[in-house]
């Protein structure tokens, strides 16, 4: 399928042919005149350098399953998506209200379970759901903030709006590569920033750390936050590296830590220090292996006590997955009208949930129009575009929701705005994505920007990094 | 300082040295099997390296016989040789990986691009007779991360763990460096003093860069003694065993603790051992006998530093 069918082009205005400057959107014509008097050399040795140097400086992506590329490079674009301030400035709100909407449910559903009793999301549905976490049950936290750190997963559709396809609310990631490309490309390209006003995200860093420092389990001066890592054969450990280094904090794996009279300790060469915060990149089922799984070398024996009695924050909160399962996605837009008596701002991608009888005979009848997800799947696995799927895969993905409708959602193919990006021809249109990152504390922050992903192959819906996708540098210019 | 972290620190630099270390040694090794003509001589000069670093059952493991190039191969080259220097160069850029947020980024690259650039040797040219062109190469990646880590880590405990870590390896190099001599004796009494004896000795000085050295600080003919008392207990001499310890024991008394009194304890102990030491008296007892005590003693410091710091229980 051609990447041109019915999309929304970021670039330039609709009926615009090729190489017409004036049919670009006003936000992008800047950058279409500086590329325009770009040598193509420069371009490709400009290129050519930003590989070298995000090979030097190590910025990888470990895919799993991959033996030969366990280190790899994702593929970063060096032309940026551009999105106006007036725009961001809607989609922050609209991104606040979401995330503030997701954390009331999340304390609602651990403590009185109004939005249960009176029948918005049915009961079964969040209390049966694999994430919902017993070990919360009225536990208190500070400030009553859940997620927080979540990166919301965005789409352009063809009419022009945002539509939310995903809220991360465990250990999104990606947030390191966004600081590092924005380095990058003020690296490569200074003189596109010298002539334009592109809003700054540097400062995400401190805004983090003050997010952890908030959560602490109670007024103090210094709290002592750390970063929890799996350890550096996971996916995300240039990230944690990352972000323990920006904010001059500990990079800690399990074995640093350990429990002794009711509080966590760290392992130091001048002997144990007590950790108040915890901001973790282990899931749930990994932190306790007392608690939750016993193979579990990746967390802390004794943790959860700790957390229940309120003497350590662990940032995000446990059982937050709850709240952002497939499953409970459709029932987001309810839960702001319920909590905050607003509508909704960011549009929710219509979906059809398979255990329902009316939609299970719908998504059956048109499989091959609509994308199916697993419920508990993320990064692209275990899913189905019908559109860009030969019928044999269709046919054999119908058997497995057949098996276990409960464990799909289905949604109508969505198409993903283009922007132009570096391929072998040349520049062309490719579709892509957004994902900014939301900290929540007392209020809700956020750095203009995100990372965008892009689908590299022509006509390909799927960005994630693990599938082939790349990346582009995001800015927000006033 | 997480001891974790400490950890990784100390074994990246002591990685990186006996990287060196390793291929000083594979130099003085080729270079003095140009003058081995008989066979029996050969044989020892090939065994020597094998013996000082306690690899040879290793390496009959894989190998029948024992020649220049399966040596070459074995101790440069051999993924599955622990302390060849394929293995060094990969476990410490490992080990940065682990902690590159502790560490400065030029290091991390530094060790990075070592890496990375290793794997573009080809085998023939590490075997053949460019090996003293990669060695040369090994020697100036050490020279530059140690010059790296000096002119841009902060001076805390990732420093000083890191000179720790350096020092207590050169240390234990230095002395199977000169030990070299003890597996390599010439067969026939008559020949002590001969040139081979000559060319031997001066071998091993070139190795630890010390050739120059010797001759400006004594002013003198190669003696066995005079060589031993100068990679043994000779302070301005930045490999003997004396300057190693020397960096040691700062090291370790700029390091705060709770339980690392046996540490400091025997770091001191050895410390004043060599500044004291009469190098008449130890060729009396037996330098072979000396030297061996030594390495067991340094070995011991690293099991305490272990326990004191960085132990994971």
């Amino acid at each position: 399928m051609p990447a041109s069918a019915q999309h929304y082009d970021e670039m330039n205005l609709p009926g615009a042919g090729k190489n017409v400057r004036e049919h670009v959107r006003e936000h992008y014509r800047h950058l279409v005149e500086w590329l325009a008097a770009m040598p193509p050399e420069r371009v490709a040795e400009k290129r050519r350098e930003a590989d070298l140097l995000f090979h030097r400086v190590g910025i990888t992506f470990a895919v799993y399953g991959d033996e030969a590329g366990a280190e790899r490079l994702i593929p970063f674009d060096t032309i940026p998506r551009i999105i106006p301030k007036e725009e961001w400035d809607l989609l922050a709100k609209g991104l606040k209200q979401r995330i503030t909407a997701l954390n009331r449910f999340l304390h609602d559903i651990y403590h009185e379970q109004k939005i249960l009793k009176e029948g918005v999301i049915p009961s079964e549905q969040v209390l049966t759901n694999e994430a919902y976490q017993v070990a919360m049950i009225g536990l208190d936290l500070p400030n009553q903030v859940y997620a927080h750190i979540s990166g919301i997963d965005l789409i352009r559709h063809e009419d022009g709006s945002y539509y939310v396809l995903e809220d991360n609310l465990r250990t999104p990631s990606g947030v390191s590569y966004m600081l590092e490309y924005r380095k990058m490309m003020m690296r490569l390209f200074p003189e596109l920033f010298a002539s334009q006003s592109v809003l700054p995200v540097e400062h995400y860093p401190g805004l983090l750390l003050d997010t952890l420092k908030a959560a602490a389990p109670r007024e103090m001066r210094e709290p002592t936050v750390v970063v929890l890592t799996p350890g550096q054969y996971n996916s995300a450990y240039f990230e944690h590296a990352f972000l323990a280094q920006q904010m001059g904090i500990e990079l800690v794996e399990g074995a640093d830590l350990f429990v002794k009279d009711g509080r966590v300790f760290m392992r130091t060469t001048g002997g144990r220090q007590r950790v108040d915060v915890i901001y973790r990149r282990v899931d749930d089922s990994y932190l306790d292996p007392l608690a939750f799984r016993p193979d579990s070398f990746l967390g802390v024996p004794g943790l959860l006590s700790v957390y229940r009695a309120g003497n350590v924050s662990l940032a995000n909160a446990m059982g937050t997955g709850v709240a952002d399962d497939k499953s409970t996605y459709p029932y987001v837009p309810d839960m702001i009208r319920f909590y905050l008596h607003e509508e909704p701002i960011l549009k929710n991608v219509p979906t059809y949930q398979l255990k329902k009888a009316e939609d299970f005979q719908h998504v059956m009848d048109n499989l091959a129009k609509l994308v199916v997800k697993e419920v508990q799947g993320s990064g692209g696995y275990g899913m189905l575009i019908g559109p860009t799927s030969t019928k044999k895969e269709v046919e054999a993905f119908r058997l497995r929701i057949q098996a276990n409708p409960a464990n799909y959602i289905a949604q109508p193919t969505l198409s993903l705005s283009t922007c132009p990006t570096f391929v072998e021809q040349g520049i062309a249109p490719r579709h892509i994505d957004l994902r900014p990152f939301v900290l929540s504390s007392k209020d809700v922050k956020f750095v203009p920007g995100g990372l965008t992903r892009v689908a590299l192959k022509d006509g390909s819906l799927v960005v994630n990094s693990s599938q082939g996708g790349g990346t582009k540098d995001t800015w927000v210019v006033e | 300082m997480l001891s974790r972290v400490a950890d990784r620190i100390f074994w990246m630099s002591r990685q990186m040295e006996r990287a060196e270390n390793m291929a000083r040694i594979l130099g003085v090794t080729s270079n003095l099997v140009l003058f081995g003509t008989k066979n029996e001589l050969q044989q020892k000069n090939l065994m020597a390296p094998l013996s000082i670093t306690e690899t040879d059952e290793t390496f009959f493991e894989t190998h029948k016989k024992l020649t220049l190039p399966a040596l070459l191969d074995f101790m440069a080259l051999d993924e599955k040789n622990p302390s060849s220097i394929y293995s060094c160069l990969k476990w410490a850029r490992e080990n940065a990986h682990a902690v590159r947020w502790q560490i400065t980024s030029e290091m991390w690259e530094t060790l990075n691009a070592t890496w990375l650039e290793l794997k573009s040797f080809k085998k023939k040219e590490v075997v053949g007779a460019d090996a003293t062109r990669f060695f040369d190469w090994v020697k100036d990646r050490s020279h530059l991360f140690r010059g790296v880590t000096y002119g841009t880590i902060v001076r805390g405990e990732a420093f000083n763990f890191s000179r720790l870590g350096t020092f207590l390896e050169r240390a234990d190099n230095t002395a199977r460096i000169l030990d070299v001599k003890y597996h390599i004796l010439l067969p026939r009494v008559e020949d002590v003093g001969g040139a081979l004896d000559y060319y031997q000795w001066a071998a091993l000085l070139r190795s630890v860069s010390s050739f120059e050295t010797y001759r400006t600080l004594y002013r003198d003919q190669i003696f066995p003694i005079k060589v031993a008392q100068l990679l043994l207990l000779e302070r301005k001499m930045p490999r003997s065993l004396a300057a190693c310890f020397d960096q040691v024991t700062e090291a370790l008394n700029r390091i705060d603790g709770q339980n690392d009194q046996a540490a400091k304890r025997l770091a001191s102990e050895i410390h004043a051992r060599f500044t004291h030491a009469d190098i008449e008296e130890i060729f009396q007892s037996g330098l072979h006998e000396y030297l061996e005590t030594a390495l067991d003693d340094i070995g011991e410091l690293g099991n305490r530093i272990q326990r004191a710091y960085l132990g994971t229980v």
